[in-house]
């Protein structure tokens, strides 16, 4: 099982997926980066600016 | 089942007819109205005509029924318990009347001496996500405030799983719809004085108050601003949590106690449009979303609902699903409109 590193949400990631591969997190919606079988890492990701 | 509404021509009735008609298992008998006695029901509520050719009744024309919903201004049925408990072997009821625990809180928030504090604890708050399995074996059923469940939902995990320093306080404030105030017209509600506005109509004080204590256990302060929006309510709320906690730690609070929920959803994005809860999206929904963000151990924690559902009609209809055994979303499946 991989968890998301940004809400912890384990979730098994489909086979076949490539390192390196972005998926996103189904509780969260993180971008996430597949590092390995199991594992996977926050994506940078671009945050909207709504006029701050 | 067979079912009667009293009080159905106010807004949280019309709801209760709304998510009653589409109900597999419940047939609407009656629906009860003086001012409107004899009319349609669509003479008030245009949104169900060719749904239903109801008329409305009278109270003194009520038959017996299985189960009766109560929507009557605040007071009403405290006074006429013995009217209405003889006409249902059940009875839920989405007025303030027996939502308190102790009779003394009725005099401080409501302004009256309860006339029934014998029978306050055999109405069971209707908030499902507190009190499942109290609702499960209940007969009466009291349903919760629509601020008070705004503010109660986002905390209630919170306090549950010991996140909260209890130390220091806990501010909410709310964003109120128009609807909220009933369909009785007052000056305030006057269009020219109404539209637009942003109007603090309770910085303190508001009855709510009383149950967002009971069921949390703690002090809130709460504050009330009525905006341009005639459904919903958005709450913000601050409080502070135990050192060491972090992002991942609230998630997983949220996820152990409402990861089941069939009507409350985690909402916190980092891009798209709706990244954090948001009314507009909610009206006719009984959803509340739930978001937060964490500031050092500030955590401020937002909550959206559709007030007339989740925090009225809706609670109403998933409590009775409970009690009754039936599927929990039967008549509350409606996903919402987007845009809208």
């Amino acid at each position: 099982m991989a968890e998301c590193p940004v809400c912890g949400a384990e979730f098994k990631l489909v086979d076949g997926a490539e390192k390196g591969e972005i998926i996103t997190c189904n509780d969260c919606g993180s971008e996430l980066e597949v590092t390995g079988k199991d594992s996977v890492q926050e994506a940078p990701q671009e945050e909207e600016d709504w006029g701050e | 089942m067979k079912v009667s509404i009293v009080g159905a021509s106010g807004y949280g009735g019309g709801e209760l007819l709304r998510l009653l008609m589409d109900h597999p298992h419940v047939e609407v008998h009656q629906a009860t109205s003086e001012r409107n006695a004899g009319k349609p029901v669509t003479r008030i509520h245009p949104n169900l005509r060719k749904r239903t050719s109801l008329n409305f009744c009278m109270v003194k024309e009520l038959e017996k029924v299985d189960l009766l919903f109560v929507s009557l201004p605040h007071t009403q049925l405290m006074q006429r318990f013995n009217e209405f408990s003889g006409l249902a072997e059940r009875m839920v009821d989405l007025s303030a009347d027996f939502r308190l625990k102790d009779p003394a809180a009725y005099l401080k928030w409501y302004g009256v001496d309860h006339p029934h504090p014998d029978k306050l604890a055999q109405f069971v708050y209707g908030n499902v996500e507190l009190h499942r399995n109290e609702i499960k074996n209940a007969q009466y059923i009291t349903g919760a405030g629509c601020n008070a469940t705004a503010t109660i939902l986002p905390l209630w995990p919170l306090f549950k799983l010991g996140v909260v320093d209890m130390a220091l306080p806990v501010v909410a404030e709310a964003k109120c719809g128009s609807s909220e105030g009933g369909n009785a017209v007052s000056e305030a509600s006057h269009h020219p004085e109404r539209s637009g506005c942003v109007r603090s109509y309770k910085p303190t004080g508001h009855r709510h108050i009383a149950e967002m204590e009971q069921e949390l256990g703690h002090p809130i302060y709460f504050s009330a601003t009525s905006i341009e929006m005639v459904r919903g309510i958005l709450v913000t709320a601050h409080l502070f949590v135990k050192q060491g906690i972090t992002e991942k730690d609230i998630w997983k609070a949220y996820r152990q106690v409402y990861g089941e929920e069939p009507f409350i959803r985690i909402v916190k994005e980092k891009q798209g449009i709706y990244r954090f809860p948001e009314p507009k999206i909610l009206a006719g929904t009984n959803y509340c979303d739930i978001g937060f963000e964490l500031d050092g151990n500030r955590l401020v924690a937002v909550s959206a609902i559709d007030n007339l559902m989740k925090g009225a009609a809706g609670q109403a209809v998933h409590a009775m699903n409970v009690m009754c055994g039936f599927e929990e979303t039967a008549g509350l499946a409606f996903a919402g409109l987007h845009p809208v």
